[in-house]
């Protein structure tokens, strides 16, 4: 079934916008923003505030309605599909359908110095009341924290002879992260290791299928929290030990 | 009547006197140690700008040229060739980049007269600090000195001619201080870029022209309004006393400055960062720049409720080491914020103890308010209200300088839209709570004050412990922001040297010799338009 915005009736298409364009305040302003919404398909724009922001920039808060529409069942992702565990469940899975310890190393890679996201993920104490993948006993976890490069990243997935690679990317500014993300899967495949590791990368402006793109294996947007990291990397390694 | 707690004084006395030892055993390495930055810093104050073919700056290259004799210090054997030369410490430094000079050891006999003319030349660098200063106290004077708490905001779009033109808008929306993000990761570069730079991730590159370029706009702006509008950008990383002097000379007016954030926060090793903050310090403090220390930070990585004295006890440090660099205390720009979880009841019952206490503990510094971050939502609208109660209690706690917060926090560095929001935010909660402070007290024994007795009890023990472990090992120990740190790790370590009986900086000597004191003076914006309607 196709939906619109709700404002205060059903399908009234009712929606709140605001942004700035870069002219002066001028008595045809209002006009402007009013006209450059409707350009865009608005109607009914009721423009609620001009205000000149700067002389070279005037600012617009209006309402507007839309008979744009959208069937929520048309919209078809690359969601995350996994069965979510609780902590004891997936230490058990992990001892019987995986067979042996999952080994885990993670780091927030190249510039980015947030570390905040991976011991979220990772540290004992963990996030939301629910302990990190440091308190698994089914899984040894190694956290390097941040400005890691990638090759050290590798060198120590390697070492530790890791299931999987845990990748931290919170910078996204110009799109820093693609670069970097990208730097990590090339050097992973020039090497010839890529398909030796599970690879996830989590961040607030990552998604799902935005990380498979980028050549991962799945990717966490915000408010992650550990079991669904622990739940996915259980049930992906076991798929992998018994195809 | 002043709005304050009543402070077990024993418990600031412990503190004060733990982060004393603190300082004074940090104090002996700082004192046989320089730095390739420190080198590279004198070099810079003597007049060495630039970079080589290959956009090396040409401070790099010279002191890696005398990378031999550097626990004797860079500065003897370069004035030596420029007297054996007559050529001026440009060309000098221009000759060793093309390979037609080389340094050399100074042969004992010839050391003092050397020594000598070093200092007279080093006096002429810190005169070009000295002269920025007094062009400050001027415009201050003719134009005005905003009502504090002043409002901070931040440009951070990565290119230099946007962030003018965004720093100019936010002048006239309100600001009273820019700051210049800088990009992404400058502080693990060990050298500083050289130019007008245009691409930067988060941020815009540091460079000495970035600089002089912002200042120029702002006092553009600052005329146009009739308020000085202050600079401030970021000494910060393995570079640290060189953007300093960079600031000190293009009269920055603040600059953040911290001794431990480098360590904490960029796994900078910590030997490097305690000389580096040292003379970045130094040079601050000559060029009556307001230094900001960066406690906020801690809040992000450790529970700002659980945590809070753990700002307390380092802004102790802090003071200790800002003292001992000649900062005076209105230079003091000591960090906390407002981090407490919003979902926790009375959050911000427990911001007004932490905030207050911060006040009342450095009554002659500037501190400087942080704003929430971590817990900013992506609910933009929510985002700016818990911003508007931290602007109430910056005001109501008489705070100095208020870093605003941005509703978009969790999303992006500000848009221009951002940013006006944010002032009108400010500008509307500052005016109509301004007289609330003189018009009520705090509960003797309430939530407030025992809350923020607390934390001070606290600080005192931390203080106390990191006294008996030593500095060092307390970071090593995860003691602020919950991040441990190995003494002997971290970036620049190679760049740390220790110092030879001969060793000879004139800087350290120049920047303490004849330096001026006191804040820049000047009417307000409401007593300025007043003679100025007089006078007509
Ligand atoms: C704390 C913080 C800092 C601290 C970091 C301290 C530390 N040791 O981590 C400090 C002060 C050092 C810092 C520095 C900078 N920061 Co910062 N910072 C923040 C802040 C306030 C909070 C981030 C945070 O801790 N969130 C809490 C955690 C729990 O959430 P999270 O990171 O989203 O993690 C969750 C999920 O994303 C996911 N997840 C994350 N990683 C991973 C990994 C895996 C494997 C998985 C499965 C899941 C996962 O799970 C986590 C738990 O749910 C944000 C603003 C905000 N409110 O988000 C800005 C922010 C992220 N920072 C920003 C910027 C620009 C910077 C700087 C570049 C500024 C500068 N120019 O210097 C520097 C970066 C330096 C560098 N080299 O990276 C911008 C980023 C803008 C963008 N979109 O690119 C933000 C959004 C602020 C802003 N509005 O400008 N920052």
């Amino acid at each position: 079934m196709e939906v619109k915005p709700y404002g205060d009736t059903r399908d009234d298409g009712v929606m709140q916008l605001s942004f700035t364009l870069p002219i002066p305040n001028s008595p045809k302003a209002t006009d402007v923003g009013k006209q450059y919404l409707e350009k865009m398909g608005f109607h009914d724009v009721a423009v609620a505030e001009v205000r000149a922001i700067d002389p070279g920039f005037t600012f617009y808060v209006a309402y507007a309605r839309t008979d744009v529409s959208i069937d929520p069942d048309q919209v078809k992702g690359d969601y995350l599909d996994v069965e979510e565990m609780d902590y004891y469940a997936i230490n058990t899975f992990i001892r019987d359908d995986v067979g042996h310890k999952l080994v885990v190393v993670g780091a927030a890679i190249e510039s980015d110095a947030h570390t905040v996201g991976i011991d979220a993920i990772l540290n004992m104490k963990g996030f939301a009341g629910n302990y990190g993948l440091e308190r698994y006993p089914e899984i040894d976890a190694y956290n390097l924290g941040s400005q890691i490069p990638c090759e050290q990243l590798l060198k120590t997935a390697l070492e530790k002879q890791a299931d999987a690679i845990l990748v931290s990317q919170i910078v996204t500014q110009k799109n820093i992260h693609v670069q970097n993300l990208t730097k990590l899967i090339e050097l992973l495949e020039a090497e010839g290791v890529r398909e030796r590791f599970i690879i996830v990368v989590g961040g607030p402006r990552i998604n799902n299928a935005f990380a498979k793109e980028l050549g991962y294996d799945a990717g966490f947007g915000p408010r992650t929290t550990p079991v669904q990291v622990a739940s996915f990397l259980a049930q992906e390694a076991a798929r992998r030990q018994n195809p | 009547m002043e709005l304050s707690l009543r402070l077990d004084q024993t418990l600031v006395d412990r503190a004060r006197s733990a982060a004393e030892s603190i300082a004074d055993d940090v104090w002996r390495h700082i004192e046989a140690h320089t730095t390739d930055s420190v080198e590279r810093t004198a070099l810079r104050l003597l007049g060495v700008v630039g970079v080589n073919e290959i956009d090396v700056p040409l401070v790099n290259v010279v002191v890696e040229q005398g990378r031999d004799s550097l626990a004797s210090g860079i500065i003897a054997p370069f004035v030596a060739v420029m007297m054996d030369s007559g050529m001026s410490a440009q060309q000098v430094a221009e000759g060793i980049a093309t390979g037609t000079l080389t340094l050399a050891p100074v042969a004992a006999e010839r050391r003092e007269g050397v020594e000598s003319h070093a200092a007279e030349i080093a006096a002429g660098g810190v005169a070009r600090i000295d002269a920025a200063r007094r062009r400050r106290e001027e415009l201050v004077a003719t134009l005005s000195d905003p009502v504090k708490p002043w409002l901070y905001v931040i440009v951070a779009t990565g290119n230099i001619h946007e962030d003018v033109a965004q720093a100019k808008a936010a002048a006239r929306a309100g600001a009273d201080v820019v700051a210049v993000i800088r990009t992404t990761a400058q502080s693990l570069l060990d050298y500083v870029p050289y130019g007008l730079t245009t691409e930067g991730f988060g941020g815009t590159y540091a460079t000495q022209e970035n600089f002089r370029y912002m200042r120029d706009g702002l006092d553009e702006v600052g005329e146009e309004l009739g308020r000085y509008i202050r600079l401030c950008n970021y000494a910060s990383g393995l570079c640290m006393p060189e953007i300093a002097a960079m600031g000190s000379l293009e009269r920055l007016d603040m600059m953040l400055n911290d001794s431990m954030y480098g360590i904490i926060f960029r796994n900078i090793n910590m030997e490097r960062t305690f000389v580096d903050q040292y003379l970045a310090r130094m040079l601050n403090a000559r060029a009556g720049i307001i230094i900001n220390t960066g406690e906020d930070n801690y809040l992000t990585t450790a529970d700002a409720f659980e945590k809070g004295y753990t700002v307390v006890s380092s802004d102790f440090i802090n003071e200790e080491f800002a003292e001992r660099a000649g900062l005076e205390q209105w230079q003091m720009g000591l960090g906390h914020a407002f981090e407490i979880d919003p979902s926790i009841p009375d959050q911000v019952v427990y911001q007004i103890a932490d905030a207050l206490l911060v006040r009342q503990l450095f009554p002659e510094a500037s501190p400087k308010y942080m704003p929430p971050t971590k817990y900013m939502p992506g609910d933009i609208f929510m985002g700016h209200i818990v911003d508007a109660m931290f602007n109430f209690v910056g005001v109501f706690t008489g705070q100095e300088t208020q870093l605003l917060g941005m509703l978009t926090e969790a999303l992006h560095t500000p848009l221009l839209q951002d940013r006006y929001l944010s002032v009108k935010n400010a500008k509307y909660v500052f005016e109509s709570c301004r007289s609330l402070r003189d018009e009520v007290e705090i509960r003797p024994g309430g939530i407030i004050e025992r809350r923020a007795n607390e934390l001070l009890g606290k600080a005192a023990e931390q203080l106390e412990h990191v006294r008996d472990v030593g500095l060092f090992r307390a970071l090593e120990m995860g003691e602020f922001a919950d991040v441990s740190r190995d003494p002997g790790g971290g970036r620049g370590f190679d760049g740390v040297v220790k110092r030879a009986e001969d060793y000879f900086n004139p800087f350290y000597a120049a920047l303490r010799e004849g330096r001026m004191s006191g804040p820049p003076v000047g009417p307000t914006p409401a007593e300025r338009a007043a003679s100025r309607q007089g006078g007509r």
